[in-house]
């Protein structure tokens, strides 16, 4: 099974009416090579360390992840990422990454956000072709990382009661 | 010396003799078992719920065996529904060798069906709703939790419509569903024009712009009371079932979505909010404990029998069994929009001691009579007990797996984990309509294909882990896959992807190799565009080939970590 990187061009309605409330959507594999082994969490790490810049991002509540339990249909898993956040100048999201541990190229997408959005949401539609952790990260204005996981199961399905 | 049996045969005989009764079963000569003590309940309160899940599409009785092994996982280890036999009896303080006994577990199951008799059957269901809707005219709701659609020769050939027809005869108020969907989506739109009542599906959303599919919920006034049913269908769907025949829909647990349904009813009114689900057991155990709100759980799926409810906070938890083997009755008093007090009774529906509602077996006749000669057709006999229903392989898996490999000339046989299927005592002729009841489904091909030794281990272990993960939440409610040729070990405590091991070719004993190419005979595949001929026909001409089944229970499989 050859997995590929997501890039975040189905986004669902409420995912694009939230990219056209303020947030920008930047496609994160620019000058990324493909892979073909699947990636390690170590691997996911280091992405996501690239991606903010070298901090860490800290495991925090505040950060959902609305994933399925079970994929339905790997090549198209919704998911979306809810930061609590107020949204103000003085406090908000600048940015969700979206990073899945098992993929050939952890990082999915970056989604950009202002205090216009209002809300710190964002949907997209990923592929995984196996079962594996989504790591969502959130940058905060004040500088934090914050990140949430959740494991999606990817299965061979079949035998239901 | 007169045997036991014997003596009740006596009996038997001789209150046929006596005139009214005649005809009267073995069970009805045991006397402490009759109509009136099956539906003798001091009523309470305003409401009266009535529920039955996962019949199968049986309209007429049957056999069906509670399962042996039931293994709980994480939480949910040593709790009910995770108990069986004896273990089961003593925390329900059921007494054996009575007929609850018999119905609640599969303690000296062959035997004491003899003497019980078959259940179910849905003329024998009518009689029991009508007396209780007689009782009780302005307080009683029938809720039907799905799988409905499904299981027997005349629903595969009407294509769920027989069942509908019943299903309206009944009188039901609101169902929801899992089976259902195999029809596809078209015949499923179909199906619920046809029916008298909603059709609740609140967790299903289209793949597009996840818009809700079907109704959420209904609203009921029982005796002063409004009442909420909201309908969640089994999530998981089109993993466990061929998505493509439902492409446009999505499923999902979506509690979220759940707790805004059951708010919106409180909203609008409601003071008792019931949910109809097709989660499975534990599923709804976690559930409850993370929706807020719900008064009652009636679960499905899992096809667990419980002769009382299991309570969760303030929500209270039914499982009324599958096969329309059980009717569960249970009357709530509703005071400032909480139960104030609930009573709850599990009735089996032994078939042998009720008298079948005339109008609905006049239906059941009409729906049954154009297939009779094919349905009833004996293809051989069993010596043994045939059963399916438990975590690991039945007898009739046993049957289904011998088949495929004798028949399509394979090494090893998968066959689908299915709950549901009717069992047959030993010394009862196997007819086609028993072999539709193990194999009734609308993607029957049985494929011939080769995987190496490492894909059958890749799926043991993931269907392993649909079953046996510690989180309900990742579970998918079906039983293990059922193995022919083959035997393992299997820690059930271990995590996904090092629970088996031992994995041995039977025919030689040698171990499989992970590198090696096997061939493997299944059915029920999920994959569109399967080919083989229908596993109803391999099953069949094995039967008639054999002419007389005899199977030991399978010992091929060790369970250690339980």
């Amino acid at each position: 099974m050859t997995q590929q990187r997501s890039t975040s061009l189905t986004l669902n309605r409420r995912g694009l009416l939230g990219a056209l409330g303020g947030g920008a959507l930047v496609a994160a594999g620019a000058g990324m090579t493909a892979r073909n082994a699947d990636a390690a969490p170590e691997d996911a790490a280091k992405w996501a360390s690239e991606l903010t810049g070298g901090r860490n991002p800290v495991d925090d509540p505040r950060v959902a992840i609305d994933l399925p339990p079970i994929a339905e249909n790997g090549n198209t898993v919704p998911v979306t990422v809810t930061v609590d956040s107020p949204m103000t100048d003085a406090d908000h999201v600048t940015k969700i990454h979206v990073v899945a541990e098992g993929n050939p190229n952890p990082g999915l997408c970056t989604f950009e956000l202002t205090p216009a959005c209002g809300k710190a949401e964002a949907s997209t539609r990923i592929r995984m072709a196996r079962t594996q952790n989504v790591v969502a990260i959130a940058e905060l204005s004040d500088g934090s990382v914050i990140s949430g996981k959740k494991e999606v199961k990817v299965t061979v399905g079949g035998c239901g009661g | 010396m007169l045997t036991r049996r014997d003596f009740l045969q006596v009996a038997a005989a001789t209150a046929a003799l006596a005139g009214p009764l005649g005809g009267v079963s073995r069970a009805a000569s045991r006397g402490h078992l009759t109509q009136d003590a099956l539906l003798s309940f001091a009523p309470l309160g305003q409401v009266t719920l009535l529920n039955f899940t996962d019949i199968h599409a049986q309209l007429v009785p049957l056999w069906f065996r509670e399962p042996s092994v039931n293994i709980g996982v994480g939480e949910a280890r040593g709790l009910p529904p995770h108990l069986t036999g004896k273990a089961f009896l003593d925390h329900f303080g059921l007494i054996a060798g009575t007929p609850e006994a018999h119905a609640f577990t599969s303690l000296d199951f062959a035997d004491l069906s003899r003497d019980h008799g078959r259940v179910g059957g849905l003329a024998h269901m009518a009689t029991l709703v009508k007396a209780i809707r007689a009782e009780r005219p302005n307080n009683t709701l029938l809720i039907d939790n799905g799988d409905t659609w499904q299981g027997s020769y005349t629903a595969l050939k009407t294509r769920g419509a027989d069942m509908v027809r019943a299903m309206n005869a009944l009188g039901v108020d609101a169902m929801t569903a899992h089976w259902e969907f195999t029809h596809g989506e078209d015949r499923v739109r179909e199906l619920i024009g046809m029916l008298d009542f909603p059709f609740l599906c609140g967790n299903v959303v289209d793949t597009d712009f996840e818009e809700p599919v079907f109704d959420s919920h209904a609203y009921f006034e029982r005796g002063g009371v409004k009442v909420a049913v909201i309908g969640q269908a089994f999530p998981y769907t089109p993993v466990a079932n061929p998505r493509h025949m439902i492409p446009r829909w999505s499923f999902g647990i979506r509690d979220a979505l759940v707790q805004e349904h059951v708010d919106k009813a409180r909203d609008e009114g409601a003071d008792l909010v019931v949910l109809a689900s097709h989660d499975g057991f534990d599923v709804d155990r976690k559930l409850a404990s993370r929706v807020r709100g719900i008064d009652v759980l009636l679960t499905g799926h899992t096809h667990d029998a419980m002769p009382g409810v299991i309570r969760v906070g303030d929500t209270l938890l039914v499982a009324s069994g599958s096969h329309g083997k059980f009717l569960a009755r249970l009357d709530l008093r509703v005071e400032n929009k909480r139960v104030a007090d609930h009573r709850f009774k599990l009735i089996p529906v032994f078939s042998d001691v009720i008298a079948p509602d005339p109008e609905m077996a006049r239906l059941i006749d009409d729906i049954r009579a154009p297939y009779s000669s094919e349905i009833n057709r004996v293809l051989g006999r069993t010596d043994s007990l045939l059963y399916r229903r438990g975590n690991f392989n039945g007898t009739f898996d046993d049957l289904i797996c011998q088949a495929v490999i004798e028949e399509r000339d394979c090494q090893i046989a998968l066959s689908p984990g299915f709950r549901w299927g009717s069992s047959l005592p030993p010394g009862e002729d196997i007819l086609v309509e028993h072999v539709y009841h193990q194999t009734g489904i609308t993607y029957p091909e049985c494929y011939r294909s080769q995987m190496t030794g490492e894909m059958l281990k890749t799926i043991l272990e993931d269907v392993a882990d649909n079953l046996f993960n510690p989180d309900p939440y990742y579970q998918q409610g079906g039983d293990m896959v059922r193995v022919g040729g083959l035997g393992y070990r299997i820690d059930i405590g271990q995590t996904m992807g090092r629970r088996i091991s031992n994995m041995t070719l039977l025919a030689t004993g040698d171990p499989i190799d992970p590198s090696r190419t096997y061939t493997v005979g299944g059915w029920a595949s999920v994959n569109e565009g399967t080919d083989g001929p229908p596993i109803w026909d391999v099953v069949s001409n094995h039967i008639q080939r054999k002419g007389v089944i005899d199977l030991p229970e399978n010992r091929a499989i060790e369970i250690v970590g339980a």
